[in-house]
C-alpha cells in the first residue's frame, strides 16, 4: 500500500482491509487438518505455577507435542551447598522446593546423619513427623487452591489459604519463621515445641478434617470439575514407572508405593495410616488421592502428638550438636565444642549416601558425598517435580489444551524444586 | 537392601555375564554400590532390570576432583516388590567424558542425563536431545565441576547483549 498519503480515517480502514485472512502456514499437505501451531505457554503464565515454559505444538485445540523448557529460576543451590559447612547448608537446601521445606531439610539432615551415624532421639523424630505432616497438608492445600483456580473455582483458593495460614502460624510458634524455618538440625530439631503449641495443634487437627470435607463437597460434586478431571489425560502405571514418576501421581495409577510404609524412616512405622490409591490414573484420581492424603496426615499428626515421647529433642553428641547455653558458663569443654561447631562445623566421615524420603510430590532424595572435611563435596537433590515433569508430554499428547492446564495443575510441579 | 553377601553374589553374576564389567563393590551404611566399566553400563542396567530392579529413581553426577578418573555418574535402582535399592556407579576421565545413554531403555533418564551433561560435561551418546537443561544455552563451562569457581560469573541480561543498538531504546 502507498505510504505517501496522510493517514485519515478511511486510509486506516484501507490498511485494515488489506490484511489477508488466509492461514499463515501449512505443513505437509494443503489439507487444513495438518496446520500446526507452535505456541509458547509461559514462562509467565498463571497456570504454569511458576516460571515454566511449555513449547506446545497444537493442531487446532489438540496438543500434538510438548516440550518443557526449564531453568528460569536456577540459582545454583547445589553449587552453593558445596561451599558451606554442613549445618549452614540446611537453610540453603530448604529453599529448593519452597512448598516442602521441612522435607528438603530432612532429606539433607537424614543423609548427613547416616554418614555421621548419629542417633536421633525419639522426641526429635516425633517432632519431625509432626512438622513434616503439617508441611504435607500445607503443600496439598496450596496445590488444591491453585488447581481449583486453574479450573475456574476462585473461592476454594481463599479457603485453602485460610487453612494454610493456621499451619504457618504453628510453624511460626515452634521455630519463629513461617516459611524456610530451619527447624530441623543435624541430630534433631532446633528447639522443643513451646507451651501452647500442643493446644493450637489439637485445635487445628480437630477442624482440618471438617474443612477438607467442605472442600471436597465444593469440588467433588461440581459438574465442571468432574467434566474437566474425570477420564482426562490418564497414564498407565507401567509408563509412569518407566518415567520415574513417584508420589501421588503413581499412587493415582494404583501402585501403593509410599516410602513412609515401604522403608519407614523417622519412626513412621509407629503410626497407623493408610495409603490412598486410585484406579484409573486420570486427573480425577490424582485429585482424589491428594485430598485423601490430607486426612491421613491429620491422623499421623494426632497420633504423634498423643504419643510424643519425653526427653531430649536433639542428640547429646557434642561433636555434632551445639551444647546447651547454660553449659557454656561452667564447662570449658562445652565452650570449645561450641567454638569449633560455630567456626568450622563438624567433620563428616568420607562416603556417599543417597537418602530418599516421601515428599508431597514423590521421592525426594538427597545425595551427599563427603570427602572427610566439614563441607560436603557434593549435594544433589533428586527432586520429584523435576522427574515428574517429564510425564507431562505423554500424559497430554492428543488431548485438548484445556486438559493440558488441568493436567499441569494435577501434576503439581514446584519450579523452585525443578530448577534448584 | 541387599546385604554385603547379596551384593557380592550380584556382582559375581555380573562378572559371569561380562568379565570386565564390575570394577568394585562398596557396602556402606547398609547400602550396596557396584562400580562398573563405563562401556558396560547399558548391559549392566538391563541385567539388573531382569533381576527385579525395574525402577531407575535417579541419575546424578559427581566430580571426584582431585582423583582420577574425575567425573562420576550414579544410577539409583529400586526394586519395588522386594524393597531393594542398589547404586550403580561409573567414572569417566575428563578428556574423554563419553557414556552410552540409558534414555532409550529408561525414559526417566532423559532430563537427568541432560542435567549431568549441563553441570559436569559428561556426554551421553545416543541421547535423543543432548542439550543444556538448567543453564542458558550459550553458557560456557560446566558449573558443578569442583574446579569451577563460585561467584564472579558475569550475569547476562538483554541490555548487555544489545547495548548501543536501536533495540534497547
Amino acid at each position: 500500500m502507498s505510504t505517501d498519503v496522510t493517514r485519515t480515517g478511511s486510509d486506516y480502514r484501507a490498511i485494515e482491509e488489506s490484511i489477508t485472512m488466509a492461514p499463515l502456514e501449512r505443513l505437509g499437505t494443503d489439507d487444513m487438518d495438518h496446520e500446526l501451531l507452535t505456541l509458547n505457554m509461559g514462562p509467565h503464565h498463571p497456570a504454569t505455577h511458576g516460571v515454566l515454559r511449555l513449547l506446545v505444538t497444537l493442531e487446532g485445540e489438540v496438543v500434538r507435542d510438548l516440550k518443557p523448557i526449564i531453568g528460569y529460576v536456577h540459582t545454583g543451590i547445589e553449587k552453593t551447598a558445596e561451599d558451606k559447612s554442613y549445618w549452614k547448608v540446611i537453610p540453603v537446601v530448604e529453599r529448593m522446593d519452597y512448598l516442602a521445606y521441612y522435607f528438603n531439610a530432612y532429606a539433607f539432615c537424614g543423609a548427613t546423619e547416616t554418614l555421621l551415624e548419629v542417633e536421633v532421639p525419639p522426641r526429635a523424630q516425633y517432632l519431625r513427623v509432626i512438622h513434616m505432616e503439617l508441611n504435607r497438608i500445607m503443600s496439598h492445600l496450596v496445590w488444591l487452591g491453585t488447581s481449583a483456580l486453574d479450573l475456574g473455582a476462585m473461592s476454594t483458593f481463599w479457603y485453602c489459604f485460610r487453612d494454610r495460614e493456621l499451619i504457618l502460624d504453628l510453624f511460626e510458634q515452634s521455630s519463629g519463621q513461617r516459611m524456610h524455618t530451619r527447624y530441623f538440625q543435624v541430630g534433631g530439631v532446633a528447639e522443643d515445641i513451646p507451651r501452647g503449641f500442643e493446644a493450637k495443634l489439637r485445635e487445628f487437627t480437630s477442624q482440618m478434617p471438617t474443612r477438607a470435607d467442605q472442600y471436597k463437597d465444593l469440588l467433588a460434586n461440581n459438574e465442571i470439575v468432574l467434566q474437566r478431571l474425570r477420564g482426562t489425560c490418564p497414564l498407565a502405571e507401567e509408563a509412569l514407572l518407566s518415567l520415574g514418576v513417584s508420589g501421588p501421581l503413581l499412587r493415582a495409577a494404583g501402585n501403593p508405593w509410599d516410602l513412609r510404609k515401604a522403608t519407614p524412616y523417622c519412626s513412621y512405622d509407629h503410626f497407623d495410616f493408610k495409603i490412598p490409591v486410585g484406579t484409573e490414573g486420570d486427573n480425577w484420581d490424582r485429585f482424589a488421592v491428594r485430598v485423601a492424603e490430607i486426612y491421613e496426615s491429620v491422623k499421623i499428626i494426632e497420633q504423634a502428638m498423643e504419643g510424643l515421647p519425653e526427653g531430649a529433642w536433639i542428640t547429646d553428641d557434642r561433636k555434632v550438636a551445639l551444647p546447651p547455653r547454660h553449659e557454656l558458663a561452667t564447662s570449658m569443654e562445652a565452650l570449645i565444642h561450641h567454638f569449633k561447631l560455630v567456626t568450622e562445623g563438624f567433620r563428616v566421615p568420607p562416603g556417599e549416601v543417597y537418602f530418599p524420603i516421601e515428599s508431597p510430590r514423590g521421592e525426594l532424595a538427597c545425595f551427599v558425598r563427603s570427602d572427610g572435611s566439614s563441607k560436603p563435596a557434593r549435594v544433589h537433590m533428586r527432586d520429584p517435580s523435576f522427574v515428574n515433569l517429564q510425564a507431562t508430554a505423554p500424559m497430554t499428547e492428543g488431548s485438548y489444551i484445556a486438559d493440558l492446564i488441568a493436567t499441569l495443575a494435577m501434576l503439581d510441579p514446584v519450579l523452585g524444586g525443578i530448577d534448584r | 537392601m541387599p546385604d554385603s553377601v547379596g551384593l557380592e553374589l550380584l556382582a559375581q553374576e555380573l562378572r559371569e555375564a561380562d568379565a570386565d564389567s564390575v570394577l568394585d563393590t562398596v557396602f556402606f551404611r547398609d547400602k550396596g554400590a557396584i562400580e562398573v566399566a563405563p562401556a558396560t553400563i547399558v548391559a549392566t542396567l538391563e541385567f539388573l532390570r531382569d533381576k527385579g530392579f525395574r525402577a531407575l529413581m535417579s541419575v546424578h553426577g559427581v566430580d571426584y576432583y582431585p582423583y582420577e578418573p574425575r567425573l562420576g555418574v550414579h544410577y539409583e535402582l529400586l526394586d519395588m516388590s522386594s524393597v531393594d535399592r542398589l547404586t550403580v556407579k561409573l567414572r569417566v576421565p575428563l578428556d574423554n567424558p563419553h557414556v552410552a545413554s540409558v534414555t532409550p531403555a529408561w525414559p526417566t533418564a532423559n532430563h537427568q542425563e541432560r542435567e549431568v551433561y549441563d553441570m559436569f560435561g559428561v556426554v551421553f551418546d545416543g541421547h535423543p536431545d543432548m542439550r543444556r537443561i538448567l543453564m542458558p544455552e550459550d553458557y560456557e563451562g560446566h558449573p558443578q565441576r569442583r574446579d569451577f569457581p563460585i561467584g564472579g560469573e558475569p550475569v547476562l541480561f538483554t541490555i548487555d547483549e544489545t547495548e548501543g543498538t536501536a533495540y534497547t531504546r
